[in-house]
């Protein structure tokens, strides 16, 4: 990030302190958050409750931090009254948190529903699918956030661009779901609470392509969403 | 062209820009200028500027001190004919007219071309009288009704007839800084100005003041082509349409104002309106 927006450039050293901070802190919400999808996963595939509980509990956490980070942003444009790279970096954060606490409350989603799913009978574990849903998942989420971390164009472009393959992967574990509850009427209960949760799987790989777009948005200045990726890379060479 | 080898050049190499980026020209200008240079004595301030002022938009001119902008802004209606050590060059136009042209009467051309200045600098006379002086001596005006017209219609064009229309006889002086500088820009409206070319215009004046004459500004540009220099980046963001940066007189970026203010395509414009070291 510093190569590409020079953050520690402004003639104003508090500024560029700001800026460290404030960015810091959306590193460290963007960690929190991923060690929430971690542990929903394995509270769920694991059905270990104690840990579905802490996902639970935690997610207030995630919630405070977009809280103070958002009061930082506003503080930061009040006084500062930012433009250019400092401005899409600002409008970026702003757009990134909301997103990262909506990957949060998919997490908790995860926790919530591995409290609920009953024992008896067949639980999340024995979907090999789901676990290499989420294993994708957590893949494509660690990648947003590294790539906005380094503000790496490239590397979002291939995040966006891998969504589609999450989208299939919860395509067929859905086919499998229905499947199920054919088969067996006794395991609806189960077979709904598991597909809500890849749903919150699916849903967390669209914020993470969404955390991929504002980082196309900050370090080139250009809106990339609802544009085919096609176009995107073709303006994008066009221009360098 | 300009024979760089007898000036002291106020730039060193390194600062050199490869030509400007974004969009200097506009599809309907009213006013061009071309290659423009312009020397003090033997310093070269302004190197090689060619842009246009769209007609009834606002363009601001940004840029460090000593950039070169207010010397540019100079130029656009021969006010530094006067300094005897400053040469200038280049192509102007109003409309399709030459303004370095020997037949043009520069005194006609200033009030076609009006300029209001960074510190308001009303006439020591009455109010009426500031707004008055003008249109008296270009003959604006056949009888006393008429005169009286062009001064009452200025001082509502410029926002300030309400605050005086009981008091024309006071002197200008005796308003306050926002309203002498009102009473400034009616003083330039009364001539029937096409273009208004603005230095600073707000930058002695409180922010309820300044908020006055930058809506001013975007009710005149209805009427008039507008060029404002200013020092503040955010006024430049909040009324123009168009943005100019300069830097050490050189024209490095030139565009549409929102374009500047979020992705602007030059690092030292970049550098300049996010306050970095450049």
């Amino acid at each position: 990030m510093e190569n590409e927006l020079h953050l520690s450039q402004h003639i104003s050293k508090r500024f560029n302190q700001e800026l460290e901070e404030v960015r810091n802190q959306v590193l460290k919400m963007g960690g929190l958050v991923e060690q929430q999808v971690s542990n929903g996963l394995i509270a769920l595939l694991e059905a270990d409750q104690a840990l579905a509980l802490e996902v639970v509990e935690t997610d207030a956490k995630v919630n405070a931090m977009e809280v103070e980070i958002d009061e930082t942003c506003t503080e930061i444009l009040a006084r500062r009254q930012p433009a250019a790279s400092d401005l899409r970096l600002m409008v970026s954060i702003i757009k990134t948190i909301t997103d990262l606490e909506r990957i949060g409350d998919e997490a908790e989603k995860l926790g919530k529903n591995a409290l609920k799913i009953s024992p008896e009978q067949s639980g999340a574990k024995q979907f090999v699918e789901l676990r290499h849903l989420g294993d994708s998942v957590k893949k494509m989420l660690n990648r947003s956030l590294n790539a906005y971390a380094r503000m790496n164009v490239e590397e979002a472009l291939d995040i966006i661009q891998s969504d589609r393959l999450i989208d299939e992967e919860f395509d067929n574990l859905s086919r499998l779901l229905i499947l199920k509850m054919m088969e067996d009427p006794r395991e609806i209960k189960n077979a709904l609470r598991i597909s809500w949760c890849a749903r919150a799987l699916e849903r967390i790989g669209d914020h993470s392509k969404n955390i991929c777009e504002y980082i196309v948005y900050l370090v080139k200045g250009k809106d990339v969403r609802h544009t085919s990726l096609d176009d995107v890379r073709k303006s994008l060479l066009a221009e360098s | 062209m300009v024979d760089n080898s007898s000036s002291e050049i106020l730039f060193s190499e390194d600062t050199k820009i490869d030509g400007t980026v974004g969009h200097c020209f506009a599809d309907d200008a009213k006013m061009s200028m071309r290659n423009v240079n312009v020397f003090y004595d033997k310093k070269q301030a302004i190197n090689n500027i060619s842009l246009d002022l769209a007609r009834n938009q606002v363009t601001a001119l940004i840029g460090p001190s000593g950039c070169g902008k207010s010397t540019f802004l100079r130029c656009m209606n021969r006010m530094n004919d006067n300094i005897a050590i400053c040469r200038v060059e280049g192509e102007f136009k109003l409309d399709d007219e030459d303004i370095y042209a020997k037949k043009m009467d520069p005194v006609l051309l200033r009030a076609r071309v009006g300029m209001v200045f960074q510190k308001p600098n009303p006439f020591p006379k009455s109010i009426y009288e500031n707004v008055a002086y003008g249109p008296k001596i270009h003959g604006l005006a056949s009888n006393k009704a008429e005169l009286d017209e062009i001064v009452i219609t200025s001082l509502q064009k410029a926002g300030l007839f309400n605050e005086v229309k009981d008091r024309l006889d006071d002197s200008g002086t005796s308003l306050s800084g926002g309203q002498q500088q009102r009473l400034c820009i009616a003083r330039t409206i009364a001539v029937s100005p096409e273009v208004i070319l603005m230095d600073e215009p707000a930058s002695a004046l409180d922010p309820i003041a300044t908020a006055v004459i930058e809506e001013l500004i975007d009710e005149l540009k209805e009427k008039y082509t507008i060029a404002i220099v200013t020092h503040s980046m955010q006024q430049a963001a909040r009324i123009s349409q168009t943005t100019a940066y300069f830097h050490m007189g050189q024209l490095v970026e030139m565009g549409e104002t929102k374009k500047i203010f979020t992705n602007p395509s030059h690092k030292l414009t970049e550098n300049y309106i996010t306050g970095r070291f450049g």
